[in-house]
Formats: C-alpha cells, sequence, structure tokens
C-alpha cells in the first residue's frame, strides 16, 4: 500500500467533513482514526476509489463520535440522515488547512505538530518518534493545539508566511526515527504549492530540493558531518538539483523576491558549481547582501562574512565578522575557519576548540573539534577546504 | 522545541533559601510537597512537555574496565563526592526562557512551613540535531 498517497488524501477528506459541518477537532480525531482503519484494512482489500472509501469512513466515525457524546450528554440522537457532500473544492479546503495547523496564536512545537497530523496524515505516535518525545506527550500538545484554535473559523483567510516558517522548521530538523521529516516537509511543500501560486512557497520548496539533492553527501559513513566545500560532488541528485532551478527560475520571473527565494538562489549557486573552487562567490555575496535588506537577520550576516571571505580573502570576510555580535551562535566557528584561511593556524585552532564547546548540537561540535585536531596535529594549512 | 534536563541534586547545589531537610518537616509538609511535585508534571503534561522524570538512590557504584577477559573493577561509593545527583526531569518546550520559567516553578515546591525552598536546579540543554540549512 502507498502510504504516502493516503496521506495526501488526508487534507481534503478533512476539508469535507469540515464543510459538511463538522467541527474541526472532531473532524480531525475522525479522520486519523479513518486513516488508522485504512492502513489494517487496505492491503488486503483496496479499495476502488480511495478518497470515497476515506471519506465515507471518516464520516461515520464522526458520526459514531458525535452519538456517543451525544447520548453521554443529552441521552438523545440528534444526528440523522447525512448531509449530501459539499461541492469539490479540494484545493481551497487544503489551503485552509495549512493556514489553520500554522495559526499565530499557536506555539512552532504545537504548529508543526498539528500541521504534520491533520495535514500530512502522520500518526500521533509517529510524530511522537520523530520528535523523540511519548506518545501522551504528543497527543496533549495536538489535543491543546486544536482547542487553542478551536473558536478560529475554517474559512478565514490566514497568511502564507506562517505556513512556510512552520515547513521550514519541520524541513531543518531533518531526519530521525522512522519518519523521514525533510522528505515529509517537502511533500507538503509542493502540496501547498499546487493550492497556492505564491513565489515565496516556490521559493521555499526550491530551497529544499536543492538542499536535499546534497543529503547523500553531506553525512560521511561514520556520520560525520562533511563540509561543503569537501562534499563529494558526484553524489549529489542532479534531477532534484535541476527541479530546484526551475521551479525557483519561474519563482523569481514573478519579480516578488523573498528571503526563501534568495536563500533558495544561494543554494543554487552552491549545486551549480562543478567543484567548491569554481563557485560565484561573488554572486554569492550579493544575494546575501538582497538577503540581509530583507530579513534584517544577524545570522544572514554571519553567513555573508563567510562569502565575503571567500569573494574577496579572509582578511575582508574577518573585517566583515568584526561588525557582527560576537555572541551569535557560530559566529567563533566562523571566525576560526576565517582565521584559518587567513593562515593564522594557532588562532584558528584555538577558536574552534572554542567553537566547539559552544555548538548546539553534536555532530558540529564533532566537527569542530576534528579540525581543531587537524590544525593541532599538523602545522601547514590544509588545501582542500 | 528543544529538550532539557532538569537535574536536582543531593549534594553539589548551592543552597537553597529555605534550607530544612526533610526529616524535620510535618508529615502534612511533606504530602504538600510530593503533591506539588505531582501536580507540576501532570500541569506539563497536559501542555505537551512532558518527557520523563526519574528519582534516583543515594548510593551509587563507580565502574570501569579493567581489561579483556577481566570483570569490571567497581569501586565506592565515595562519601566525599562532592555532586550526587537525586533525580531529573526532561521537558520538551519552545524557548530556553520557557525551559526556566519551568525550572523557577519547580524549585517553588513547598517545604518547611509550607514556605517555598527555592532549591537551586541546574537545567542543562540537550544537544539538538544538526539542522539541514546553515549556509
Amino acid at each position: 500500500m502507498d502510504e504516502a498517497l493516503l496521506r495526501s488524501l488526508t487534507p481534503a477528506v478533512l476539508g469535507i467533513l469540515v464543510r459538511r459541518g463538522a467541527d474541526f477537532a472532531a473532524a480531525e480525531d475522525a479522520v486519523q482514526d479513518a486513516l488508522v482503519e485504512a492502513i489494517r484494512v487496505w492491503p488486503a482489500d483496496p479499495p476502488r476509489d480511495p478518497k470515497g472509501w476515506l471519506v465515507t469512513a471518516a464520516w461515520r466515525k464522526f458520526i459514531d463520535a458525535t452519538r456517543a457524546e451525544t447520548a453521554r450528554k443529552r441521552r438523545e440522537d440528534l444526528i440523522d440522515a447525512e448531509p449530501a457532500p459539499g461541492p469539490a473544492q479540494d484545493s481551497d479546503d487544503t489551503l485552509q488547512l495549512y493556514f489553520l495547523c500554522a495559526h499565530p496564536s499557536l506555539t512552532p512545537s504545537s504548529a508543526v505538530a498539528l500541521t504534520l497530523r491533520a495535514v500530512g496524515g502522520l500518526t500521533t505516535r509517529q510524530i511522537a518518534q520523530a520528535y523523540l518525545v511519548p506518545e501522551a506527550t504528543m497527543a496533549q500538545r495536538i489535543s491543546r493545539a486544536k482547542k487553542t484554535i478551536g473558536d478560529v473559523r475554517f474559512d478565514q483567510p490566514g497568511d502564507v508566511a506562517t505556513v512556510l516558517r512552520v515547513l521550514y522548521l519541520v524541513f531543518n530538523e531533518g531526519y530521525s526515527g522512522d519518519v523521514d521529516l525533510a522528505a515529509e516537509a517537502i511533500r507538503l511543500t509542493r502540496q501547498l504549492a499546487a493550492a497556492i501560486g505564491h513565489p515565496e512557497v516556490s521559493g521555499l520548496l526550491a530551497l529544499m530540493l536543492l538542499h536535499h539533492a546534497r543529503r547523500a553527501s553531506r553525512i560521511a559513513a561514520d556520520g560525520s558531518l562533511v563540509a561543503l566545500a569537501v562534499q563529494d560532488r558526484r553524489k549529489w541528485d542532479t534531477t532534484l538539483i535541476a527541479e530546484g532551478v526551475e521551479i525557483l527560475q519561474a519563482a523569481l520571473a514573478k519579480d516578488q523576491l523573498g528571503e526563501f527565494q534568495a536563500q533558495a538562489a544561494i543554494a543554487a549557486l552552491h549545486a551549480d558549481a562543478p567543484a567548491a573552487e569554481e563557485t560565484d562567490w561573488v554572486q554569492i555575496v550579493e544575494w546575501y547582501d538582497e538577503l540581509a535588506a530583507l530579513t534584517d537577520s544577524p545570522v544572514v550576516r554571519l553567513n555573508r562574512a563567510v562569502a565575503v571571505g571567500e569573494a574577496d580573502g579572509a582578511r575582508a570576510g574577518l573585517k566583515a565578522l568584526a561588525e557582527l555580535d560576537d555572541s551569535l551562535p557560530r559566529y567563533t566557528a566562523v571566525a576560526a575557519y576565517l582565521h584559518e584561511r587567513d593562515g593564522d593556524l594557532r588562532t584558528a585552532a584555538r577558536l574552534y576548540v572554542e567553537a566547539a564547546e559552544k555548538a548546539s548540537n553534536l555532530a558540529e561540535r564533532e566537527y569542530l573539534t576534528r579540525q581543531a585536531a587537524r590544525l593541532n596535529r599538523k602545522g601547514p594549512p590544509h588545501s582542500g577546504e | 522545541m528543544a529538550k532539557y534536563l532538569l537535574l536536582k541534586h543531593y549534594r553539589g547545589a548551592p543552597k537553597a533559601v529555605n534550607d530544612v531537610p526533610m526529616d524535620q518537616w510535618t508529615e502534612d509538609e511533606i504530602s504538600a510537597h510530593v503533591q506539588y511535585m505531582r501536580d507540576f508534571a501532570d500541569k506539563i503534561n497536559a501542555t505537551g512537555e512532558y518527557v520523563d522524570s526519574q528519582a534516583l538512590a543515594q548510593e551509587g557504584t563507580w565502574v570501569r574496565f579493567d581489561g579483556e577477559g577481566k570483570p569490571p573493577v567497581t569501586d565506592g561509593p565515595f562519601a566525599e563526592t562532592k555532586d550526587l545527583i537525586a533525580g531529573y526531569m526532561i521537558i520538551d518546550v519552545d524557548s530556553y526562557e520557557r525551559a526556566l520559567e519551568l525550572a523557577g516553578e519547580l524549585s517553588a515546591a513547598p517545604g518547611k512551613d509550607g514556605k517555598p525552598i527555592h532549591e537551586w536546579l541546574e537545567l542543562r540543554p540537550y544537544y539538538g540535531s544538526a539542522p539541514t540549512i546553515t549556509e
């Protein structure tokens, strides 16, 4: 059974239930129950019309739950006839679901969890495993999120930027447990792009594809991080790169630049270089300038300092770095790198050690420690990085 | 979305404000303390922020490898060990600020005379996963 296909039907089915008058929280539970049943029943008895099957099953679950609830509350049966299905408005429904699940009243972790369940069709258990928390905790997070948005009208227009931030968070979490969150984020962003023609949605999709294309080369066999400059570019997925570039070009042609398009443009320039030495750093610096104007993010300016170091030499990079706040995450790592490029290996080694102590994840700490060890072991500069 | 470990120490933490050992509390004060801890866990369970919590026994053993084919060497416990962990709670929260807020609340558990202990808890961040997009 194609579980991804099954899950892709989730938003449309949920939308139909809500249009028939079910409230969002109850409808969402019913669809989840129907998905679980489909996973159990379909392999032996595949339906001819999967979507119709799911709608029927979910509606029945909803009625059953409502009956039980009503019976408990008032000992009478209010619901008889099944209303006619609403008009087919799948893509509108899908879009509304994204807005609802990324509603600004939700915390980032709640929005992520609700999006993965209500739009992505993942089970609570799968989401819990992906984020390494107990299933009960994830269930509480989701039910609380549904309560928080209980009064939000389903057809209320939303801000696509909040949806994109949620999808970006899912993608950047990467890969843990059974669920490939990066692949799931790409699937959800594709689905969103099909529902709304917005250059930043395309920008984010392109950004994800271009990074995903490099995944096989990012991690060495021993699990350690491999820096972009020394990645084996033959392992890059050229089909994904071509698709990402094409989506990005179509988005840029609309002339409404946004931060995701600019980030994707930088990723595309890296993807375009057959070897690290052939990277067009001058253009990358220009894109970082665009990005800095769009976001005013200190992290962008930190990355810009690296790019300046490549385009105009390590001294210029260090000069750009000196203008930034040294308490920024990864500031010390960038300083270490630029000092190494400048030939000051002693300072670089010391800064790599310091940066390793400040790293926010184990892979980065190990990477930085290896850099320090490499410099401590041998004096002369290393040409490969 | 970040995990933190809240560490409670038998020894090794700075002195609490209301630093009276539990054996000098009334039974009601002990019950109130236990109830507070239970309510706190229930509360962050309901908010979807609870991951795990455990209390640890006082005694412990030091163990190390002693060469191929030989049983591990054990030693201790050492009464003079400065730092002794009493228990931990793991939380999964949206921000460092939220982690501080919860730790502060846990430290307010009532002790002698029903007043907050103001116990020092150690808050340690987990390493997260390496982000895919950095450049």
